[in-house]
Order: structure tokens, then sequence, then C-alpha cells
């Protein structure tokens, strides 16, 4: 799906070979500042390599235009932010951003089901603590449906049990669709247990045989 | 309608009595403003003198030229103005956007004004064009001022979202849309507010000059009214164009934000 050619970028990121599968699971673990956000913002080209290619099914991501692949390939931010007024209006905006039609309301409380998140739908989102920011914000993304999900530490602010449950569900619903997911996550344990490949970063660059199937 | 009292230099001069009390005023209390209040004094007396002289001098020319003229050089101090005003806040590409509003805005507004709903003849007459160029060209100055802080300020502070929304396949229209709506908003909610309180809470001031100079108050709201939706049309084309093109300043071809121009 992904395919990364001596990419550099400033001096964050610098991967020589790295190839992404379709439909599998795949965590990028490192410390911080090791260059795991930039490269996931890479592959959905909110930035753009200073040398090198990243190929998006064997094709150039700079010959495909920028919303249109963010529109298949969707990016979490670690601190997501949320829009004014009500919880439905966060579930529905990313639809509405990448110009897909709203869904339903058994829909939406579906996904709240999903992400465990148990607000109504006409709740006010400045009434959500942190950690159901999140989970807001990850429901928002799963309805949008896209082909890639990049998510930036989706269990950052949230504890350690609900961080598992969550990521769980995430990683069924993933599997369910046959959709592709990228994780960047800080604790071994989630990636063991859930990813096919494990991704090392260090200094940027890519240790221990990373990109390769555990 | 009465003549209108003419003053006398003596007259004028017992005016300044105003401010010989503020600067005692100013001078008990030890406020330090006695320098800033008398040179703002002596520098609108002298430009207004100044100005007095060379509206005579155009009026008696009345030449095409010298009319577009003032109002280039009108527009170029405006423009000036609002640049100044933004500081540092702003790149060289929003400074283009900001005189391309200021120019089409302003001046397909003032035409507009001129031509069809004054129908002034000949066109450039200084008399009824310099003053009315100004108020257009004026109001537009102060609501772009408000546009391009509001604008600049959210891009700044709402980067996040944005970029969230980008990530969430947000064209940069959609993405900064709620921005942009609101630095318009911001932009022409004085000139609305004006418009409420106009006639009873204050008098504007040409209506205010007119009635001074003999016109009877019939006729000053004639042009008050006009003058106000002329206002209201120059203000809003200036500020939209300057949002729908400020925006984009923020983010390069390839829908990404810029970080640092």
């Amino acid at each position: 799906m992904f395919t990364l050619k001596n990419v550099r970028y400033k001096h964050i990121v610098k991967v020589d070979n790295l190839s992404i599968e379709s439909e599998k699971i795949t965590c990028i673990l490192g410390k911080s500042g090791a260059g795991k956000t930039t490269l996931l913002k890479l592959l959905n080209k909110m930035i753009t390599p200073d040398e090198g290619t990243i190929f998006f099914h064997d094709k150039p991501i700079d010959t495909i235009d920028s919303v249109a692949l963010r529109r298949q390939v969707v990016m979490l931010a670690q601190t997501p932010s949320l829009y004014p007024h009500t919880v439905e209006d966060n579930l529905q905006i990313g639809r509405l951003f990448s110009d897909k039609a709203p869904v339903d309301v058994d829909h939406l409380k579906r996904m709240l089901q999903i992400v465990e998140l148990n607000k109504a739908l006409s709740d006010e989102v400045d009434t959500l603590s942190g950690g159901e920011k999140q989970r807001l914000a990850l429901g928002r993304m799963l309805l949008m449906k896209p082909d890639v999900y990049l998510l930036d530490e989706p269990s950052a602010s949230l504890d350690e049990q609900t961080a598992n449950l969550i990521i769980k569900q995430v990683v069924e619903y993933t599997k369910k669709h046959q959709k592709t997911l990228i994780m960047i996550t800080h604790q071994d344990t989630i990636a063991k247990r859930y990813a096919d490949t494990i991704i090392n970063m260090v200094d940027g660059q890519l240790v221990q045989g990373g990109g390769v199937r555990e | 309608m009465n003549d209108i009292i003419q003053l006398t230099l003596y007259q004028l001069g017992a005016a300044f009595i105003f401010v010989i009390v503020l600067l005692i005023i100013v001078k008990i209390r030890k406020l330090k403003r006695e320098t800033l209040l008398i040179i703002a004094t002596l520098r609108m007396t002298v430009q207004l003198v100044i100005v007095g002289y060379v509206l005579v001098f155009l009026f008696d020319v009345s030449h095409p030229l010298l009319t577009v003229l003032v109002i280039l050089i009108m527009e170029a101090f405006a423009i000036y103005t609002i640049i100044k005003r933004a500081g540092k806040h702003i790149n060289k590409a929003l400074k283009r956007i900001i005189v391309i509003s200021m120019l089409s805005g302003t001046l397909i507004s003032v035409l507009y004004f001129i031509v069809v709903v004054i129908g002034l003849s000949p066109w450039y007459d200084p008399q009824y064009f310099i003053p009315i160029a100004g108020m257009l060209i004026g109001n537009a100055m102060t609501g772009i001022s408000i546009g391009v802080n509001k604008l600049t300020q959210d891009m700044t502070t709402h980067k996040a979202s944005i970029e969230n929304a980008l990530m969430l396949g947000a064209t940069p229209k959609k993405a900064s849309k709620h921005l942009v709506d609101q630095a318009f908003d911001a932009a022409i909610i004085p000139t609305i507010n004006s418009m409420l309180g106009m006639g009873i809470i204050f008098l504007p001031g040409m209506m205010t000059g007119q009635i001074l100079s003999g016109v009877s108050p019939l006729t000053a709201i004639e042009y008050q009214i006009a003058i106000m939706l002329g206002i209201l049309g120059s203000v809003s084309l200036t500020v939209l164009l300057f949002v729908q093109l400020g925006y984009k300043t923020y983010f390069n071809d390839q829908a990404q934000l810029k970080y640092k121009e």
C-alpha cells in the first residue's frame, strides 16, 4: 500500500526503505522526538518530503491530489480538535469535511458504543473530559470509512484499561471492514498484542528490522 | 434656510479655550499629556487649513487627472495605515491581498456610487467625488483593519483545528471557513451598528456639516442614507475580497499549511 524510498524530511525522518501492507495493522514504536508523528504526516501529505518518494498503491503521492489522498488516508492527531457545539456535530463533521453524506442517528449511536462514549448526541462537547474528547474524535474518524486510518497515539489521554478496550474495538472494526490501520503507540504491550507489523523508530530512522512482520 | 454664520478669527480663537482648560486639568493632575495635546491641536489645525486651501484649489481647477490623483493618494494612505496597524503579523502575500482588495473594493463602490447613485456630471466633479471617495475609502480601511487583525490572529491560534480538519480530508476552504466567516462578521459589525444608532444616538458628521452649511435636513438625510449604504457596500465588498483571498495565503498548492514564510 505505502512504499517509502530514501525519504528525508528535515533532520526528523530518514527512511531508506519501508513498505506498509494494506489491510494490516502496523504499529510505530519509538520515544518522543523519534519522528513518528512526522512519518504519519508524510503519509497523508500534510507535509512533503525534502527528498525521496512515497508511493501509495504504486503511485508517487506527489502526483495524487492532497485532499483526495487525505480522504482515503485519514489521520487522527494526538490532540484532536473538536469543533463547536454537540457530540453529534462532531461525529458528522468528518464526513462533512470530506464531502460525504451525513449518517443517520442509529449509526451515530452505535459509534458512541464502539468508542465507549457514554454521552447523548445532543451534549455540548465543552462538557467532555480529555479522554472523552479523544474517544469522540476516534468515533468521528471511524465514521468517515476511509481505506487507511492513521492514528497518532489514540490512547494518549486514556487510562490503560480504557485504552486497551478502545484499541481492541478499533482493531476489530478495522479488521471487520478490511481497512488498514497505522498506529503510533508508546506501549509495547499494545503493539505486540495487535500489530501484524511493528516499526521501531530511533532518531528518525527505522531500527531492528523495521517493517518486518513479527 | 438661514445663511451660514461665517466664523471670524476671534470666534475661532475662542474655541481654543477648550484646549487651554484641558491643558490646565492635565497639568494639575500631572498626566504628562501636555506635549501630545499641544501637538495634536497644532496638527489638527495646520492639517485642516492646508486641506481647506488644497480643496479650494482642486474645486477651482476641477480637472479629472487631479481628482484621480487625490483618490490614489487617499488609497495609498489608507493601505499604508492598514499595513502599519497590522504590524509584523502579515506576510508579503497578505500585503498584496490588502492592496488588491482595497483598490478593487473601494474603487468599484465609489464609481458605482458616483455614476449610478448620484449621477454626477462631470463624473470627476471634485466637490462630490473627493468627499464621497474619502468616506467610502476611510470606512473600508477601518473595516479591513479589523478583518486583517481577526483573520491573522485566528489563523494562528486555531492552527491546530485547521490542521485537524485538513487531516480529515477538508479542503483549505472548508478547513478555514468558520474563521473566514468570523473575520468577515467582525469587520462589518461596526458599520451595521452605526446604522442602527444613526439619527438617534448620534447625527453623522456629514449630515451635521450639511445642515450647518444651510442645506435642508431633508436633503441632508437623503445624502446620509445614500452614503451610509455606499459605506456598507464598500466595507463589505472590500472585506469580502480580503478574507476570501487572504486565507489562501496560509496554504501552499499542496493544500498544506505553510509554517513560516
